[in-house]
Order: C-alpha cells, then structure tokens, then sequence
C-alpha cells in the first residue's frame, strides 16, 4: 500500500448473506483532498463508507487508513476519524451541548477540553443560541449541524458525511456546504456520499460514480462532464407526451439523444444552435431548456438510468 | 490545518461507555427515580403491613418471620430483576435502530464489546446502588438480621446483570420489539408472582417445586433471603450463585457475538 494517500483501500468487497452490496471497489484519497461517492440510493455507497470508517469490516479486500489497517487498528484510526452517519443519531433527550460534551468524551478527551470544543464547534455550526435546549426541538437542519459538530469533536483529519444534506431545504443545505468549503480550507480530508449532482460538483474535487456495487466512472467533475457530456444539454418537452417516438426525428440534431419518460434531451456543443436547425426543421417542442451538461448527464450516460430515480 | 490532538487513552474504552450511561443519566434520572426506588417500597409498604395484618391474624410467622421481614428481600430480588430487564429490551433496540447512538458511539475509538461492557457495568452500578438503598430501608424495618446482609446489594447486582445481559444479547440481535412485550408478559410476571416471592417454596405441591426452582428468579430470591436472615447452607447459596453468574456469562458471551454482528456489519 502506498504511505502517500491519506486513505487506500483495494478490492473491497461487501456481502451481506447472497447479495453482494459492494463488487470491487478501488479508491486513493490524498490529505487534504475533497473525496464523493456520486450514486444513487443503493449504490453500495453507505457499505463502503462504512468500511472506510474503520467500522464494518470487509468481506474482502483491504483498507489503509493514516498508513494503518482497521482490523488491527481500529481504535486508533477512529480516533482521528469524525463520521457523519445518514441518520443523525442524537440523543433527543438531551441539549445540544451535552451531545456533544458526552460524544468527546468517547475520545476520552478532558472536561475542560470537551467544554472548550462544544463551545467552538456550536458557534462553528450556528447553533449557540441553542446550546441549551433539548435536540428534539431543532429543526432538521440545526439537527444535521449539530452531527457534523459532533464528528468534529476529536478535530478529525478526515471528515467522512453520509448524505450530509438529505432531506434538508435549500437554505439548510447551504449553510451546511458553507460549512464544509471552511473545514476544506482548513486543511480538513472530507469524504462525501451523495445522489445529488449539485452537492458532488460544489464539493469534491474528486470522485467516483458508483453504480450497482462498482465504480463506473473517476475524476474531476468537470473532467467527467467534459469526458462523458458534451457541452450543453437541450432539453425538449413536448405536447403528445410521448417522447419515445421523437428519437428518430431528433437524432440528426445531436451527438447524442436520451429519452426519458418527461422529456428528451438532446447532447450538443451549442444549445442555441440546435435549437434552430430544430426550429427550421419544424420540430415544435412545448418547451425547451438549454443548460450546461452536469454529472447527471454523466451517470445518465454511464449507466442510462437517471440519478434520482 | 486543524492539529490533530491525538487522544488520551489513559481510561479503558468500556470505561467511557459506562461514563457516558451515567451523565446521559445524570441528566434524565427524574423519570425514572420512583420506579427503580419509590415503587418496591410502596409494594414492601403495602403487602408487608397490609397483607403482613392477615399473615399476622392467622399464621403468626413465615418461616420464623413476620410477613413484612419475609418478603422485604425478595423484593430485592424482584427489583433488580425487573431493573435489569427493564434497561436491556427498549432501550437497547433503541441504541441500536430508532436512535441509533450505539452506532454513533461505532464510529468513536470504542469497540463493540467496549459498548456492550459498559452498558452492562452501568446496569451493575445502577443495580448496586437501588440495592444499597433498599437495604437501608428495609434495614429500617428491621428485616436484616445477619451479617449475611452486607451481601445483599452485590446479591441484587448479580441478580441485575444475570437477566440484563442474555437481555441485551437479545435485543441486539432483534429487528423489532414484537417479541418484547411476550417476554415479558410470558416471562417476567410470572416469574414475580412465583418464584417463591411472596410465599415459601413449600407452599408449592410437590411436584411443582422444581418447575419454580427452575425459574431464575426464584434463585435470586432464595439467595437474598438467606443472606438477611443468615440462614441456609453454604452450599446451596453458592448453587444458587453459580446458576445465577451462569446467566451472566452465557450472556456476555452471546451479546459479544450479537453486538458485534449488529454494529459492525
């Protein structure tokens, strides 16, 4: 295994009884890099971030975390890890601070110490107007800060998110990126799962699209999009509803077309222009989008099925 | 860069478990105080002067006690069964699927076991400390007559951790709590109403005395009353000991097996 990434891990396996959630999986983060896992629900993403964390072990394959492996090391890897698991997992019970206090201690850190962080990391969050109420009172949005802050606790080298913004409103999932871009700058290793195609290009510098256990595809986003998409995408609805018998039709005018149930897009350099060799063709959409392609075209492509499906 | 303070691991891992059950306690001790304290001497208080009158009027004594003296340390016994049972079913499913902080607690330099060990040490500490309690009380009404009876909060410990940790082995390997409610329905009150908890064991018929010898309670009890009152063989308390530490293990042994497969699968 190579000492220079910060995380390695090598053919990683997962079965759970006869079905095989992760098939092979190959990743090298670097330290300080912004690491996703682009795929939808199902993927085999959680699986794998699970082993990453040093929690589940592999059926088969290997794991190099800090150049240490996590059957053998597992405490010790752990303790320079922070995890935010999907599922918040907080006590309800309790006040916020005390969530936090009491998880630091799991890291046997000194009261005085875990005082001081709770304090840092609420005001990090924007939730010290809250210290003192009970979790079960904070909207979805505080509830998920509040576990980022919590995996914060041990002031990890890498940060690991599971979905960090499922189920949150757009207001909420900025505030949380907002969060994660200042963790990134200061040197933070984080490591993303996520199906949506926007929080992956905000976030990662790099990733993979993971796809029915496997990686389908890596790289940059942009190198992605420049690698599976073309340039623009035009999107095309139209009346009949339905899509399916436009494909010969609109074939000619793109390097690529995909049918999907609601409309047709159709992959091209220049949006615009083929929006008039359409118009002098008498195609007569109901609607049309030109947009740049983004990673859903990329998995749209790789796999022909649609992210958030 | 955040410096990455490597921690302390000067406090053993099941050691902060523990901790963390006692603060998370600390902080919610309210609701659950008069169960664990008020509720076993509301029923010593009742059955012991109220039923205690009757037993007087017709009997005199119970085996050479008054009613009240008799079952005041298989209350003991009851309690700290029914404490173990009680922070062993719900709760651990909780930990473990609706709240899911035992998988947050997963991903923290604890182990499986070390999760598993402390919730057990805190039900052992929580036990131990009802029991001190309790015995002070009944102490009061003069039902301790040995000093056998210093024996009596470790006895209801024992007695605590020989139901909570097959318990928690349980639960940690259950999807839902439809069982729960069985167990305890089909179980656990019957064992409290007769395990030889109110009356003697020779109250029974013959041939259903080794069906309530049978039931672990009854053992609890057996051995509480002995040690108040100072009497019985050393031999058959330390069956009654050895069956009961029994539990504990084979507990342990299986909720090793149940926690680890449920947290780190």
């Amino acid at each position: 295994m190579n000492d220079a990434h910060i995380l390695e891990a090598r053919q990683l396996v997962k079965r759970f009884g006869d079905f095989e959630a992760v098939k092979g999986v190959d990743v090298a983060i670097d330290r300080g890099e912004s690491f996703g896992f682009l795929g939808p629900n199902g993927a085999g993403k959680t699986s794998t971030m699970r082993m990453i964390s040093a929690v589940s072990q592999p059926t088969t394959g290997e794991i190099s975390i800090f150049g240490l492996d996590p059957r053998t090391d597992g405490p010790e890897i752990r303790s320079r890890l922070g995890v935010v698991t999907q599922e918040d997992s907080l006590e309800l019970e309790l006040s916020v601070r005390h969530n936090l206090e009491m998880f630091g201690r799991y890291f046997d850190l000194p009261r005085r110490v875990v005082r001081e962080r709770a304090t840092e990391l609420l005001e990090f969050t924007q939730l010290t107007e809250r210290a003192n109420d009970k979790v079960d009172n904070l909207s979805g949005g505080m509830k998920r800060r509040l576990t980022i802050a919590r995996g914060l606790m041990n002031r990890p080298e890498i940060l690991i998110l599971d979905e960090p913004t499922t189920g949150l409103d757009p207001q909420a999932r900025h505030l949380v990126w907002d969060r994660l871009y200042r963790l990134k700058r200061e040197g933070v290793t984080l490591i993303i799962t996520t199906h949506y195609m926007d929080e992956a290009e905000q976030l990662c510098d790099r990733l993979v699209v993971m796809d029915q256990g496997l990686i389908v595809a890596e790289g940059a986003p942009r190198t992605l999009i420049e690698r599976f998409s073309t340039r623009e995408v035009v999107e095309l609805r139209f009346a009949s509803g339905d899509h399916e018998s436009y494909f010969d039709q609109l074939t000619p005018f793109a390097e690529r077309v995909e049918v999907l149930p609601d409309r047709v897009l159709l992959y091209v350099e220049n949006g615009d222009e083929a929006l008039r060799e359409l118009h002098a063709a008498h195609v007569a959409p109901s609607s049309t989008l030109v947009r740049r392609s983004s990673l859903e075209d990329v998995f749209l492509h790789l796999t022909g099925r649609s992210l958030t499906e | 860069m955040i410096p990455s303070l490597k921690t302390d691991e000067s406090r053993p891992r099941w050691l902060r478990s523990w901790g963390y059950h006692a603060e998370y306690y600390a902080q919610t001790w309210r609701g659950s105080v008069a169960s664990s304290v008020l509720f076993p001497i509301l029923f010593l208080t009742s059955l012991g002067i109220g039923v205690g009158h009757l037993v007087g009027q017709h009997h005199g004594l119970v085996d050479g006690q008054t009613y009240l003296h008799y079952i005041a340390p298989s209350l003991l016994a009851t309690t700290t069964m029914q404490l173990g049972e009680g922070e062993s079913l719900w709760p651990v499913l909780a930990c473990l699927k609706w709240v899911r902080t035992y998988h947050a607690a997963a991903t923290t330099p604890l182990e499986p076991d070390d999760i598993l060990f402390g919730k057990l040490a805190w039900v052992a500490t929580r036990a131990f400390l009802t029991s001190v309690f309790y015995v002070a009380i009944i102490g009061c009404f003069g039902a301790l007559q040995s000093w056998w009876s210093l024996t009596l909060p470790f006895i209801g410990t024992l007695v605590a951790l020989a139901f909570s940790a097959p318990l928690v082995a349980y639960a940690a390997r259950s999807e839902s709590e439809a069982s729960f409610i069985t167990i305890y329905r089909f179980a656990f009150v019957p064992m409290f109403l007769f395990s030889a908890t109110f009356y003697p064991l020779s109250a029974y018929p013959g041939y259903l005395r080794p069906v309530v010898q049978f039931f672990p309670l009854y053992h609890g009890v057996a051995l509480a009353r002995a040690a108040a009152f100072g009497e019985g063989s050393v031999s058959s308390q330390l069956a009654h000991v050895v069956i009961l530490l029994a539990m504990t293990v084979g507990g342990v042994i299986w909720g090793r097996r149940t926690m680890r497969r449920r947290l780190t699968n």
